[in-house]
């Protein structure tokens, strides 16, 4: 028991700082990517053909030659955060940032053809009254790889302490206010996700954590899923990323209740 | 030991199609069925795609450090190995789901994913079988009750259906029922490497990135006759002990945290990221993707950030070691760890498990030491085993793992210089085999890559350790307590995508 003690004041406190301040990123983190038109040389569409989701477009005017591309852009909700993209380009036309604030409400905003996202607008009315102050979400993995489902676990550890916001991880749908799903949704577990959404009574919240559960993302299109959440049931934040950082996932989820949070 | 009748190969080591022995099936069941009593071990065992179906066995000697291959056509239909050779038995079961092929006399020829087949009349969207729906063991009696868990579980963790055979409190039967996560990733890999492929690797079982990325890129290069540059290898050997590291460290504190004790479970949780924030410091992701690639890694390490991370590294090891310690220390954390899910070594050979889990029987088997490639074949990590079988045992293989790995990393970080790090791989060689083995951090991660005529990836079997070890955990559980059960199945960790795919 002494010796737990001794270890328990020789460890400290070890909760992040965030949301008071804005954390301190990897240098070599791949946050929002920005795009830059104007630096797309011949070398745009390589960048566009190795990547390996689709997520990169270049479209240019007919008979264009190099340099005339008219627009690029780059669907978040499919980007697995590889840079192949960013190698390829060479000349700085796609660029990862290390900002990882990357959740958004709808779909049609992860597609960016700049370098901004819109930030989450906090949910409102009624279910702002009812989820805003104590939010107990179910997590559903449905194909997942284990890597979204381990960066939302993380999020109970001290380190994030996701509790400090009144927030919680529910055994039941029945006790929970929305749920957290992550994976491509396989066909073989489309049942179980609708059995589970169901069970959640109103007013709820889906998450859809991770390029798989956004849009199938590197599994998309496959016979045996489902290409993402959105197909299934309705979602309410958008966390992209493969997978997003538990920062990321954070971030958003406090956004979407109307946290105070870093600008 | 039975002489071998096929091929002989090292790990990695490029094999032409057409020197590997096709023989008659009851040659081929006689001879895989002597060689596993003998003490082989069935490391794969999978139909390639194509006209005429091949079965191929691949049988691992541990201590020769060499693997057999061997061919047959089994037909539609064949005599089953299961009965006299229990490692074949959730191969035969995909086997069958996969091609229907069907192995007679199997004991219990069931679906392991629930998907359609891949060829013949069922391969239609309509015929699929509805996931979990199967005939499930039971044990008959007045006093015996079932208990069904999952597919979705009471916490963030992966679906898996697991039903009990209950006498009492007491388990009498356990059967595990996956295949929740089937995303259909071999069958998408015919035809490739494309853009995709490497992507695949890197999610087949997303804990394991750096394992299974590792396992496709030495089988690439293998058939390529490409090699990736020592820096390169350096800074793999890192990057798979930094993922061990995270995940023993994270299992420690979630063993913890089953038996009820807080300050290991919390102080892990925490110390498992900062792992994961090294592995992020080499790559910027925490899960190592986009560092391994075929020809070499796609990340320098300089002289000035190795020594950063090793900085860290110390302020981890310190507070690690402060953590588990505890755990030795606590007499009610070694009264439940004790005696609980007990395998013996018997059990362990039989089912032919790996990893952590055969080496907590006793076994001394691990790719880094038996097969070893990359950096693993220049500096050795010592096996660690402990012979008790249980709980206890498995959470101290991995610590033991933990302190060999820490001080891997440290040798490797004074390895690193920021030299070249990625060669050109060319085209794969036609009508050619590699086995490639890695030493993930459950265990033996094994790919087998198949060219086609035109040097495109005809076939591809990859056999995560939890496809060995699944059925461990259930034998584990015979007698246990069913309050036991989350303890157990931590005590294993598996992977449910791993072993879907």
């Amino acid at each position: 028991m002494i010796k737990a003690i001794l270890e328990r004041v020789r460890q400290g406190r070890r909760t992040v700082e965030y949301p008071a301040k804005a954390p301190e990123m990897p240098e070599r983190f791949r946050g929002v990517p920005q795009l830059a038109l104007q630096r797309c040389a011949e070398r745009c569409e390589e960048a566009a053909r190795v990547c390996p989701t689709g997520a990169l477009t270049v479209r240019r005017n007919a008979g264009g030659g190099p340099g005339e591309a008219t627009r690029l852009q780059m669907d978040l909700g499919r980007c697995v955060f590889c840079g192949a993209c960013e190698r390829a380009s060479g000349g700085g036309a796609v660029r990862f940032t290390r900002d990882y604030r990357l959740a958004v409400r709808t779909r049609r905003a992860l597609c960016i053809t700049g370098g901004t996202l819109p930030r989450v607008e906090p949910l409102t009315g009624s279910v702002r009254r009812v989820l805003g102050r104590a939010l107990t979400l179910r997590h559903v993995s449905a194909g997942g790889c284990n890597a979204c489902e381990a960066d939302t676990n993380v999020l109970s550890t001290i380190v994030f302490d996701l509790s400090r916001f009144g927030i919680h991880i529910a055994a039941s749908p029945r006790h929970a206010d929305g749920i957290i799903v992550s994976g491509p949704v396989t066909r073989n577990m489309e049942a179980a996700l609708r059995a589970t959404y169901d069970a959640i009574p109103a007013p709820k919240i889906v998450i859809a954590v991770g390029a798989c559960a956004i849009s199938g993302g590197i599994y998309r299109g496959h016979n045996e899923t489902c290409d993402g959440v959105d197909g299934i049931v309705p979602v309410d934040l958008y966390v992209p990323g493969c997978p997003p950082h538990p920062l990321t996932i954070l971030d958003g989820i406090l956004r979407l209740i109307g946290r105070r949070v870093p600008a | 030991m039975s002489a071998a009748i096929g091929a002989i190969v090292h790990n990695c080591e490029p094999v032409r199609m057409a020197d590997i022995p096709c023989v008659g099936i009851e040659g081929f069941r006689t001879h895989v069925v002597e060689r596993v009593k003998n003490g082989a071990r069935l490391v794969a065992l999978w139909v390639m795609p194509g006209e005429a179906l091949r079965m191929m066995a691949v049988l691992a000697e541990d201590e020769a450090g060499i693997c057999e291959v061997l061919l047959t056509e089994p037909g539609e239909r064949y005599g089953a190995l299961t009965p006299d050779c229990v490692q074949a038995h959730w191969f035969e079961r995909e086997v069958y789901e996969q091609w229907r092929i069907v192995p007679d006399g199997h004991p219990w020829l069931k679906p392991l994913r629930f998907h359609a087949p891949w060829r013949g009349a069922g391969a239609k969207d309509a015929e699929r079988p509805v996931p979990g729906v199967t005939d499930y063991f039971r044990v008959e009696g007045a006093d015996i009750h079932e208990v069904a868990v999952g597919p979705v579980h009471a916490g963030i963790i992966e679906p898996g259906h697991f039903r009990f055979q209950c006498d009492g409190e007491r388990v009498v039967h356990l059967e595990i029922e996956l295949g929740y996560q089937h995303r259909g990733i071999e069958r998408m890999l015919k035809g490739g490497p494309d853009a995709r492929t490497v992507h695949y690797m890197e999610t087949a079982a997303g804990d394991s990135t750096i394992a299974h990325t590792l396992a496709y890129c030495q089988a690439y290069e293998a058939l390529s006759g490409c090699t990736a540059p020592p820096q390169a290898q350096v800074v793999r050997g890192l990057a798979l002990e930094l993922e061990r590291l995270a995940n023993h460290t994270g299992d420690l504190g979630a063993l913890a945290n089953d038996v009820a004790y807080l300050p290991t479970a919390s102080f892990c949780g925490r110390l498992r990221g900062d792992f994961l924030n090294l592995t992020a410091a080499v790559c910027g992701s925490r899960f190592g993707r986009g560092l391994v690639r075929p020809g070499g890694v796609q990340w320098a390490l300089d002289a000035a950030r190795a020594e950063q991370i090793l900085r860290r590294l110390e302020v981890i090891a310190r507070d690690v070691r402060g953590a588990v310690e505890l755990l030795w220390d606590t007499p009610s954390v070694l009264d439940r760890f004790e005696g609980t899910g007990r395998l013996t070594r018997a059990q362990c050979e039989e089912v032919g498990l790996v990893g952590v889990a055969a080496r907590a029987c006793g076994v001394a088997r691990d790719v880094r030491y038996d097969f070893p490639t990359g950096i693993y074949r220049l500096t050795h990590v010592p096996v660690a085993t402990y012979a008790s079988g249980d709980v206890f045992a498995r959470a101290y293989v991995r610590w033991i793992e933990v302190q060999r790995s820490m001080e891997a990393v440290r040798e490797y970080l004074g390895l690193v210089a920021a030299d070249a790090m990625q060669n050109e791989c060319g085209k794969l060689a036609p009508d050619s085999l590699v086995v490639s083995l890695v030493e993930g951090w459950r265990g033996e991660v094994c790919h087998v890559m198949q060219t086609d005529t035109d040097g495109r990836i005809g076939g591809y079997k990859i056999v995560d350790p939890s496809f060995h070890n699944w059925f461990g955990l259930a034998l584990a559980m015979r007698g246990e307590e069913i309050s036991n059960f989350p303890l157990c199945n931590k005590s294993f960790n598996l992977s449910y995508c791993g072993h879907d795919l």
